[in-house]
């Protein structure tokens, strides 16, 4: 049995995948036909698929459709957006600059940038 | 008591302004980073403890010839709930300075972690979803983005480096081994609560100069740091190569459309408050040695005495 978190990581990936908003069968059916190394979808309860959506959800990662039945679900934002999200905060360039993550290399100006691209040419 | 006050005033008056901008101005730092470090805390400490003491004595200076004496005296007239007669509105007014200030210093460090903290397991949240174990490197993640990025993120015994796909293709072998030994000397030499630290001080004082010279030296200072750590086993010419692929990589990214490969990244420094890569590469380039002992030794000998002064001067008098 896949853990809580690796099973969020599949549904995730599912939901970005997917065109449009996915029942929580849905997910199931494709979780189970999931040929991946870890057989995360094998023997797998839809409540246990809904647990995992309503987690999603609380971390605002995912969002119900209002008004059908069953319930259909969507990613908020696109796997890139949240990619990007990170990588500015990495950087130090997001506008809530205090996660204080220690950085290799944080932004560097124009100005630098180009000392450094001499500094690679020569040596 | 009065001379103890003003003698607390002028040292929170020097460490605010002359001390700060001296240092930071000082070339000896990137010899011995560690050094400039301890020396970095014990202003900032010792300007909060002279800054607040400094109204705290002057405010109970009518109720005793020292402070511990003052504080049993002004003890006893809080508890017996009699008048503070002897006290006037200025003495009223420093005291309320007093524990407004301590009470906003303690109040904004607190804070500052809690935002930390949730924003760093927001992060780890998305960074679950996001990326893979490097198969390679143990406690590394590996994010799939053009750009190349190499971060750290602290939590303990859950802390891990993070590499992108950029990065990694970027970097040959010996210089991904340098960056990596570089994010792992940050995790365990625990800069982050360096930074949460003075952060700290510097959202809580904005306007003083001390707090935010301080910041930017401690953000400088820990790369310098991290920088050593992956000297001992990288040559200085493979870390610098490793430095300006990074930087430039990053800043190339950001010219690129954005959109085109999922998320640009904006290359200019927004507000100069950034770590100087130049610095940090300047004493790669053309090292220097570091400090000699005497001077070393004579540097966390002032780091020592700046923080005993104000302690002296605070319980001295009422002790002897």
């Amino acid at each position: 049995m896949a853990s809580l978190g690796e099973l969020e990581r599949s549904v995730m990936d599912l939901l970005w995948s997917a065109p449009e908003a996915s029942t929580a069968n849905d997910l199931r059916d494709r979780l189970a036909s999931n040929e991946g190394p870890d057989h995360a979808g094998k023997d797998l309860a839809v409540t246990t698929v809904l647990t995992v959506l309503s987690r999603l959800e609380k971390k605002g990662l995912v969002e119900r459709e209002r008004g059908t039945r069953p319930h259909r679900y969507r990613a908020v934002s696109t796997r890139e957006e949240h990619t990007a999200t990170l990588m500015h905060e990495a950087l130090g360039t997001a506008p809530d600059r205090e996660a204080v993550l220690a950085r290799f290399i944080g932004a560097v100006s124009d100005a630098e940038a180009a000392t450094l691209r001499r500094l690679l040419a020569r040596g | 008591m009065l001379l103890t006050a003003y003698l607390l005033a002028l040292l929170a008056l020097v460490l605010a302004w002359p001390v700060p901008v001296a240092l930071s101005r000082a070339r000896w730092t990137a010899r011995s980073p560690f050094a400039a470090m301890v020396l970095w805390q014990s202003i900032a400490l010792a300007g909060g403890l002279s800054m607040i003491g400094a109204m705290l004595v002057y405010g109970l200076e009518p109720l005793g010839g020292n402070l511990l004496a003052a504080l049993r005296r002004a003890t006893t007239i809080v508890l017996g709930n009699e008048s503070p007669g002897e006290l006037h509105f200025w003495h009223l007014f420093a005291l309320c300075t007093a524990a407004l200030l301590t009470v906003h210093l303690v109040f904004t460090l607190l804070l500052t972690y809690a935002r930390i903290v949730t924003q760093r397991r927001r992060h780890r949240e998305l960074l679950a979803l996001l990326s893979s174990p490097s198969g390679a490197l143990d406690r590394t993640w590996v994010i799939n983005h053009p750009a190349p990025v190499a971060y750290c993120l602290p939590g303990g015994s859950r802390s891990v480096t993070v590499l992108s796909d950029g990065l990694m293709e970027a970097l040959a072998p010996e210089e991904l081994a340098a960056v990596v030994r570089h994010e792992r000397a940050h995790l365990t030499q625990r800069h982050h609560l360096l930074l949460w630290a003075f952060e700290a001080w510097r959202a809580a004082l904005p306007w003083l100069p001390t707090s935010r010279l301080a910041r930017a030296a401690v953000n400088s200072l820990v790369e310098m740091l991290a920088d050593d750590v992956a000297r001992r086993s990288t040559p200085d010419a493979v870390l610098v190569r490793a430095i300006a692929l990074v930087a430039v990589g990053s800043a190339d990214d950001g010219e690129r459309p954005p959109g085109a490969h999922g998320g640009s990244l904006p290359a200019t420094m927004d507000n100069g408050e950034d770590v100087d890569v130049a610095a940090r590469l300047s004493r790669l380039l053309t090292p220097r040695p570091p400090l000699g002992r005497t001077a070393t030794a004579g540097v966390l000998t002032a780091s020592a005495l700046l923080l005993a002064v104000p302690t002296v001067l605070l319980l001295a008098p009422g002790i002897a």
